[in-house]
């Protein structure tokens, strides 16, 4: 018959030479083989000490964005929610008052705005549905808690510190 | 009337070479749990145990506070007496070993010869023999007291193993005795030292092989660990133990690699011999260090052997375990006996043409 592929080998069934039949010698050789894994690299990165670069594109947890003038990009459009393929994101909208104006950009913005950090995927859907750039995915990557509900993150999880009156918190958050 | 004099100050000597020993082996199991874990990472191109302390040193006493810190399970139906027998004994019979096992050469202090051995007796090898298969009912009661059919069928491969394999063991050593004539190990190490004499294993090698597998078998290390398998047994006889019942048969496991590296190096290797060194020229307690420390080495050595094989070779089946331990180490240490018997008597009786 023809085999399927190039690479196919035949089964070798030749009886085993003496060598083969003491077992001693091919344990040797298996010996060798391990006793040679010592000098190698190690591909382990040392986790907390140590981290792996992340490609440009990596999702990570969400931030809510802030504009140039530290206003908050949401305009709860529920596009997010709707795109979020685990169902993870809710949000509850608001209608913006005359003295709010420098606290969000639209006339509409998101009064509560919940994550799910149990159920997300870091699919990175709402990121792209988003119409408003305002949600995004960082590269932080390790939520850690001792209970589940910690694990829904609100606005004050999620929203970027302010350019201006949080500066300290905004250099934390990016790592500087 | 002084016939029952006791030599208090021998008595205290024994007392604290005892103690020393037995605390240094305990360590040195404790530290042979981490150095596994090591070996095993390293082999496996891990980091393996880094955490605890520098190096991951604290590793192993943070195990031991861990299985003494958890909850004690005896099960319901277990038979209570012989459950907690089992891992007493495993720990004493691997304890009771180390009383034959030259460790050194004498020390010279405060004006009194301390021999650094517990027992010189003139029957040590069989001395040796009758504890380690002692060691077997160790995992025979634990296995049985636990009332659970896994447990019990290690318990049957370990027992069965053991007395397999302890029949070639011995037959391996008797062309050794044949060569030193003697039983004692403090002789046997002296006679190695002795320079017109090379080590044993020169004159036995085949012995010696079939004596370190035995020995891999008689500690339940792989390929030979099936009273353990994982895989098959759920961990074998000590499947229902806990706490620092289970941290006992771990550590017997451990203190059993130990004890036949050490009892491996004194017959085969020379005992504490330092090879290429004439031990006589220096100052009895310099010459007794010098030979502690050659000693450990060798041990070191084995143990580290020992992981070596465990991280390469898979289990045995437990056909091919019976075939190689009565089909071929057996004869095969039957044969040497005969050749070396041979040669032996070739020796004392030249024959005249």
């Amino acid at each position: 018959m023809q085999s399927l592929t190039s690479r196919a080998k035949a089964v070798e069934r030749s009886p085993m030479t003496f060598l083969e039949q003491l077992y001693l010698w091919n344990i040797l050789k298996g010996m060798f083989i391990t006793f040679l894994h010592i000098f190698k690299k190690q591909p382990t990165i040392r986790y907390p000490e140590q981290k792996r670069e992340f490609s440009r594109v990596f999702r990570g947890l969400h931030v809510l964005n802030r504009d140039s003038e530290g206003r908050e990009n949401c305009t709860a459009c529920g596009l997010c929610a709707v795109a979020c393929p685990a169902e993870a994101i809710t949000m509850e909208a608001a209608e913006r008052l005359d003295s709010e104006k420098h606290l969000y950009r639209e006339e509409k913005y998101a009064a509560k705005y919940e994550i799910n950090m149990l159920r997300c995927i870091f699919c990175g859907l709402c990121e792209e549905a988003c119409p408003k750039d305002a949600i995004y995915l960082s590269e932080t990557f390790t939520p850690a808690d001792f209970a589940r509900k910690n694990f829904i993150y609100n606005k004050s999880d999620l929203l970027i510190p302010h350019r201006i009156n949080q500066a300290e918190e905004l250099s934390a958050a990016k790592g500087l | 009337m002084n016939i029952l004099v006791i030599d208090w100050l021998i008595f205290a000597e024994k007392l604290v070479l005892i103690a020393v020993i037995i605390f240094s082996s305990l360590g040195v199991a404790l530290y042979t749990t981490f150095a596994e874990r090591k070996v095993a990472a390293i082999l496996q191109d891990r980091p393996g145990p880094n955490r605890a302390g520098p190096f991951g040193l604290l590793q192993p006493l943070a195990d031991g506070v861990k299985l003494f810190t958890k909850e004690e399970i005896i099960p319901n139906a277990a038979n209570k007496f012989l459950f907690i027998l089992g891992p007493g004994l495993a720990m004493t019979a691997a304890l009771m070993t180390c009383a034959v096992v030259p460790w050194g050469n004498k020390l010279e202090l405060f004006g009194r010869t301390i021999a650094l051995q517990i027992a010189d007796i003139n029957i040590g090898i069989l001395y040796v023999f009758a504890v380690v298969s002692m060691g077997v009912y160790g995992i025979m009661i634990g296995g049985w007291a636990s009332n659970n059919k896994f447990s019990l069928m290690a318990a049957l491969r370990g027992a069965s193993q053991a007395i397999s394999y302890e029949l070639a063991m011995g037959m391996s050593l008797i062309s050794l005795l044949f060569l030193t004539g003697s039983l004692s190990l403090k002789t046997i190490v002296e006679q190695q030292i002795n320079n017109s004499h090379f080590w044993n294993i020169i004159y036995q090698p085949v012995g010696f092989i079939i004596f370190f597998i035995c020995a891999l078998a008689e500690c339940n290390r792989t390929p030979f660990d099936l009273p353990e398998a994982e895989n098959e047994l759920n961990f074998g006889y000590h499947q229902e133990y806990s706490s620092m019942k289970l941290g006992f048969y771990l550590f017997s496991e451990y203190i059993n690699m130990f004890i036949s590296s050490a009892i491996m190096a004194t017959m085969f290797f020379g005992g504490y011999d330092m090879p290429f060194v004439d031990e006589s020229k220096f100052d009895p307690n310099i010459a007794a260090i010098i030979g502690i420390v050659a000693l450990m080495v060798k041990v070191v050595i084995f143990i580290f052997v020992f992981m070596w094989i465990r991280w390469t070779i898979p289990r045995f089946r437990y056909d091919q375990l019976m075939d190689l331990g009565w089909k071929k180490l057996l004869p095969l240490a039957l044969a040497n006996m005969l050749i070396t018997a041979f040669f032996i008597l070739l020796q004392s009786n030249p024959i005249k043409f």
